[in-house]
Formats: structure tokens, sequence, C-alpha cells
């Protein structure tokens, strides 16, 4: 967020009820960039949807309010907000061929007949779909379907589209294969995307910032990288990606970093504190697992615990070892798969250590 | 494969028989089991459904009552030139029929069949036959001549010839404002006997009426069901199928007590002003209550089609046209109507079709400018027992049922027809 009026789209303290005693988005405020790429990750029923259905205006907020491009949308009906959008179904019109679906946005704007031909050809050979114009959606495969969804949505040249779950119905190859192809065409047409998924790979490889929703509430929004190796909680740390975690009581802080005594007998151990509420509080420890080291000596790195090897999975590239450690025997450690690596056995007994910097004591 | 595979490039099952053959073997328990399930359905329909209307088909061309009856006039009669009145040979032929007839008293018959071709002749016949008792022996010519005047008449004897053919084609010129001439050329009936003609048109555009009014009606309510939540659509469900629960008569006996010009809705036409209490609406027996009375009881048939077809569009069709820009008016005529094109199809080939063939409802509300041609056919089946026309009648409206539903196929396709 560099400048005010680099804005597009401004949520301000918006809320959501539908039945008028919970409230499914509580106090949302989020400021997408123009040409950002923004996904809203979360759970099922954690309001990201919610949200969307708001900003293109099929639900009305209950409080709080939305600007686009620094006006208030509130009372502004759906089809004259501009925004294109990208249903979880596609919602190709059936009774349509593709070139109709998407003539269907030009005519409604009044275009002239030879401009939407244009436009429409330029549309499909984006999507790479130049020649299936006079096919009917049933006649198209997913990912086709999917890339007509997506052609529909961008060829009134919108200034913001909306995606509900667009890969959702797709198979796992062509979901990554799609994935590349929506941040491609977002890179090239510079066009504001806010992309609603609950996948996490999804959004780590097409966003600018990702805006982790969990009951109502935005955990963290942040850049994936950021997300992924500074979650601020923990549930983000448990959302984003694997994660070890280690429960204690916070014994004494010391600047950034803090004392911990595990419960289950493992000691003291030092770690990051991020978000802890003082000494005598109970905590989380989280620690990726390929940020753990197998078979360290003692003194090697910050902290040292013993563990038993419960577990070896042989995956390739690495060795994925579960192990018990302070009464946790779900704590994995990857190890890779390089030259001279420690070889385990089941049932052995070995340390582990990790960097207290690696280790982020979060909110219990 | 080259192993399975005999000589003559027939696949072999691995015992050595013909795959085919094989195949044929393993599904002929199943198709034996299907056409057991089917079988008792089949036989009733059989039965009650499909032998009556070949009957029914069969009496509207049938013509035995001549031929078979007066064998041998028939046979006198087949080289006669039609020119003059027959000759001795036929009068003997007539003469041993009417006796014969007379004696079996089955002459009745053959004068109710030509009766329908030409008025009096009934009375002709069965005088006639009554008084050929007394004729002993021959010439008997000028006795027959004299028995009645219409034996004079050159029309009679062409009516006889022409009804000694075992089929004809008079049911239905009949049945189409039509009759042999003189001459037995075919011309129209006199205006003022011309019925069925207007009876058919009328039955076809009141049917027309009934479906689009049941359009009309029933899209908002099957839009109205297919959104709601499910409770609220469950409730609403019952209130339309309601009229089903309920008696035929019941409902068309409650339509008199509400529509006549004593009723609920004249009274209440009359307490606000609407209508003056001398002058009250005529609405019972005649048109309008037809149409209101079958609109009622036809419009499940609609609903349910479309409702069917509607609960299948997703909701997110309408979000999508609008998130591209259509206004609400534009995204519904655009996208959701065309969608639903098969539920009204279906539902107006169904409304249609029922309300071409309904007659209880017209029977008791109709009045006489209300009524339709299935009470027309009643007519002929209970009290003027003229089968053969009412046959003719019903063949005819079978057979434009069916040409409605072929148009419709070529133009829609039945493959696209949903109820459900």
């Amino acid at each position: 967020m560099s400048d005010a009026s680099d804005t597009l789209v401004k949520f301000e303290s918006v809320q959501k009820s539908y039945d008028g005693e919970t409230l499914v988005v509580k106090d949302f405020n989020l400021d997408v960039a123009r040409g950002e790429f923004v996904t809203m990750l979360g759970p099922s029923g954690s309001g990201k949807t919610t949200c969307l259905m708001m900003l293109a205006g099929f639900e009305p907020a209950t409080h709080g309010e939305i600007y686009l491009d620094g006006v208030p949308i509130n009372n502004v009906p759906p089809h004259k907000r501009g925004i294109g959008m990208v249903f979880q179904n596609y919602a190709l019109f059936p009774h349509m061929t593709v070139a109709e679906n998407l003539a269907f946005p030009l005519q409604v704007r009044n275009m002239g007949k030879s401009e939407i031909s244009e436009k429409v050809n330029g549309a499909l050979d984006m999507v790479r779909l130049g020649g299936f114009g006079d096919r009917r959606p049933a006649q198209l495969s997913g990912g086709q379907q999917q890339r007509v969804a997506v052609a529909r949505a961008l060829v009134f040249r919108p200034q913001l589209v909306l995606m509900d779950e667009p890969l959702g119905a797709l198979d796992k190859n062509l979901r990554e294969e799609m994935q590349y192809e929506i941040k491609h065409i977002h890179e090239d047409l510079q066009v504001t995307m806010v992309y609603v998924t609950h996948d996490q790979s999804e959004a780590l490889t097409m966003s600018n910032r990702i805006a982790v929703f969990d009951d109502g509430i935005v955990q963290q929004l942040a850049p994936p990288d950021e997300l992924y190796e500074k979650p601020l909680n923990a549930f983000v740390a448990g959302f984003i990606g694997e994660n070890n975690r280690l429960f204690g009581e916070v014994k004494a802080i010391d600047g950034d970093f803090c004392q911990v005594e595990l419960e289950g007998g493992g000691g003291m151990v030092k770690a990051l504190s991020v978000n802890v509420d003082g000494v005598g509080s109970r905590t989380t420890l989280s620690l990726r697992p390929e940020r753990a080291t197998i078979g360290a000596a003692q003194g090697e790195s910050t902290n040292s615990l013993e563990a038993k090897v419960e577990e070896l999975i042989y995956l390739g590239d690495h060795i994925r070892s579960r192990v018990s450690l302070s009464g946790n025997d779900e704590f994995i450690v990857k190890v890779p798969n390089s030259h001279g690596h420690v070889h385990l056995k089941e049932g052995e007994i070995t340390q582990i250590g990790w960097e207290a910097e690696d280790c982020r004591a979060l909110d219990a | 494969m080259t192993d399975q595979t005999a000589a003559g490039g027939v696949v072999l099952a691995a015992d050595g028989t013909p795959l085919k053959a094989s195949l044929n073997r393993a599904l002929r328990r199943n198709r034996i089991r299907a056409v057991m399930l089917v079988a008792p359905l089949l036989l009733f329909i059989l039965f009650s459904f499909l032998i009556p209307i070949f009957d029914m088909t069969f009496r509207s061309v049938d013509n035995w009552h001549v031929g078979t009856l007066m064998p041998k006039t028939s046979a006198a009669l087949a080289g006669w030139d039609g020119k003059d009145i027959p000759e001795e040979p036929v009068f003997v032929a007539l003469v041993a029929d009417l006796q014969a007839g007379a004696k079996s008293r089955q002459i009745g018959k053959v004068g109710t069949r030509l009766n329908y071709e030409k008025s009096g002749l009934r009375g002709m016949i069965t005088s006639s036959a009554r008084k050929s008792k007394r004729l002993k022996e021959g010439p008997y010519k000028a006795k027959v001549l004299k028995m009645h005047k219409k034996w004079r008449d050159l029309e009679t004897w062409a009516v006889i010839k022409r009804n000694t053919a075992p089929y004809t084609i008079g049911y239905y010129l009949n049945a189409v404002d039509m009759k042999y001439g003189q001459t037995g050329e075919i011309v129209m009936q006199p205006e003022n006997r011309r019925i069925y003609g207007k009876l058919f048109i009328r039955t076809f555009a009141i049917s027309l009426a009934i479906t689009v009014i049941c359009v009309i009606l029933a899209y908002p309510i099957s839009f109205l069901l297919a959104t709601l939540p499910l409770r609220y659509s469950n409730l609403l469900m019952i209130f339309v199928l309601l009229p089903f629960w309920t008696s035929l008569l019941v409902r068309t006996t409650a339509w008199i007590a509400m529509l006549q010009s004593q009723g609920v809705l004249n009274d209440l036409f009359v307490f606000f002003g609407l209508v003056d209490d001398e002058n009250r609406l005529q609405l019972i027996h005649n048109l309008t209550g037809t149409i209101i009375a079958m609109t009622h009881i036809l419009l499940p048939f609609m609903v349910l089609p479309l409702y069917s077809v509607m609960k299948t569009i997703p909701p997110t069709y309408m979000r999508a046209a609008l998130s591209l820009g259509a206004n609400p008016v534009v995204a519904f005529v655009r996208v959701y109507m065309p969608q639903t094109l098969s539920g009204i199809g279906a539902g107006s080939v169904l409304v249609f079709i029922l309300s071409i063939g309904y007659y209880i409802t017209p029977a008791l509300v109709g009045g006489t400018d209300g009524t339709l041609i299935s009470n027309q056919i009643a007519y002929h089946m209970q009290s003027s027992l003229n089968w053969g026309l009412a046959g003719a009648l019903g063949a005819i409206l079978l057979a434009s049922v069916l040409a409605l539903y072929l148009l419709y196929n070529r133009i829609v396709g039945i493959d696209n027809m949903r109820l459900g």
C-alpha cells in the first residue's frame, strides 16, 4: 500500500450478519491496491465468500462501507459496479455459444457488432480458445469452460475481477496449469484481482498478498512468504503449510526472545516472542518441519531435545520422519535426501535441534 | 486376440461359442425380468386403453349394417346404374330382406344407419318392413313404391347402394360438417347444420387461451417456488397441489357457487359498487366459466414442469448476468427465461392436450357456448348412440393431438421436454 489514490477497493469495518444473531464477518478492513492480486484464504464458513459477495453487490453489508475507486458502493446495484466475476461453477450460460457468452457483457453495454466480434475474438485468443466460439459450454472440458469464464469476466475490461474458488471443480494437474495461466493474465493485463479460495497452494502461487480468514476475522494480511515464514498467530501458522506445534508456558521474556517451559516434560526452549501475553501465559510454539535438524549434536543449535523416531516415510526428495518429542508424537521433521544424510531407524532415540529464530511463540 | 477369433472373423467366448450368443444368453434373464415387471401395466393399458381406442376408431369407418342385414338387396343393387328407380329383381331381393329383417327384429339397425345419411329413412325402413309381412307374391315393385313415398326418391336408392360397402367415410364427413350430395358427390352441410367445425375451432381456441393463462399464472408462482427457502416452498407447493387432493366435481361445483349471479364474487362486486344489482355479471354457464374453472384445474400441470425446470437453474446464472452488466430485467429475459423454455413447452403441451379432451368441467359450467368437442362426443356416445360419429370425432381429436405433438417435436424437440 503505497498511496491512498492507488487504492481501488477499500473495506471499512464491514460487518455481515444473515440472521441478526451471529456475525459471519466481524469488522473486516482491507485495502486493495490497483493492479494487485489479493487472495482471501480461509476454511469454509470463515466469511471469505461473503466478503466477495458484498464486494460484487449480491449481499448487502450489515454495517460498514465498501469503496470502489474511492466511491462508496453499498447502494450501487451489482450490474452498475462494473466488476468482472468468475464463479465457482463458471456459470456459463448453457443456451448460448461460447462467443455469445463472451458477447453478452458487450451487448448489454450497447457496443457495435464489429467491435463486439473483435473483442470476443481477442478474448478467445487470450485464453487460447480461438476457434471454439461456436461451441456450446457443455461441449467443452472443465478447463476450457474455466478459461471461457475467465475470458468473459475480462472481455469488458473491468478494473476489478473477482474469482470465487474458480478452480475448485478441476483436477489437480489442470488446477496447477490454470493457476499459472490466471497469474500470467493478471500480469499481462495489470487488472486488479480479488480471489477467494480455501486452497493455500493456490493462494501462495498467485497472490501479491493473502488475507487469511477465520471466524469472520482477518487473522493476517501479508505477502505469501511473510505469511509462511512469519505467521502472527497459531491459526495462520497451522493453516499455511505444515507446522509443528508445541505447547508451553512463558517463563521469561528477554527482548525479542522468550524462554518457554514445554508441557510434556521437554524442558526449557528459547523462542522468538511474537504473540505472547507475558510471563506466565500459555503459548503455542510453531516450528516448520524443514527448520528442524535431526541427529544434531548437543550445542550445535540453540534448542536441542531428545526424540524417539516413530515413523519414517520415504518420499523421494526427502524422508518424512515422525518423532515423538516432549509428549507430542506428531512432530514432523523433513530429512533431505542429500548426500550423507542421517540414516534413522524406527524406534531410535535421537536429538532434534532448531534455532530460536525459527521457533515462534504464538498465542495459545 | 488371435486365438479368440474364429476363421470367419467372429469373436468367440472362452468356451468356443460365438461371443454374441454368449452375451445374449447372459442378458436373457435380465430381459425376461424386465418384461415381467412391465407386463401387468402393459396388459392393463392394452385392455383399458389401446383396444377401446382401436375399437372406437374402427367403428368410425365400419359400415356393416346394410351389407349384412340386407344381403340380397346389396347383391341386386351391385349392377344398378343409379339413373332410374331399380327394376323388379331388386325389389324381389328387397322384400325378402325386409321380411327376414322384420322377423329377426334387426331391420331397425339398417333404418338407424340410413337415417344418419338422410333423415326420414328410418321411418321408411321400419314401416316398410312391417308392411312387407303382408306381401305374398310379386311383382313387388309397384307395391313397395306405394308403401312409402321415399322409395320413389332416387336419392334413397343412392344412399342404400352407397352403404352396401363394408366401410364408409360418412361419419368423418359428418364430423367435419360435410355430407354426400344427391348424386353422391361430397358437399358442405347447409349453413344451419354446421356445428362440429365451429366446435373444433372453439375447442382449440379455448384450450389455447387456457394454456396461455396457465403460463402467465404459473410462471411467477413456479419461480417463487424454485427460489424460496425449502420450508416456505414446501408450504406453497401444498397450496399448488391442493386442487389435486379435492374431487374434480367438488372443485367444479365450488366454482359454480363462487361465480353464479347470486354467488360470492358477484355479491362482492355489488357490495363494492363495481356492478349494479340488476346487471350482475354472467360468469358461469358460459365461456368465461369454462375458462376460469379449467384454468384452475389445469394450473398444477403447468406449475410442476416449470418448477422442476427452474429448480435446476442455479442462481449463479442470474448473478453472472448481473455482474456482466445486464440490468435485472435484461438478465431475466436473456439468461433465465431461455433456460425455462423446455418447462414452458412441456407444461403447455400437457395443459393443451388435457384441455382439448376435457369433458366434465365444460359439461357442468359450460352452458351452451362453453362446451367443447368432448361434450359432443359424450352426447353421441350416451344419448344419440351414434357411436360411429363419436368415433370419428374422437379420431379427429386424437389425430390433431398427435399432429401437435409432432409439430412440437419438430420445433422444440421432444427430448428437450422435461416434466420433472
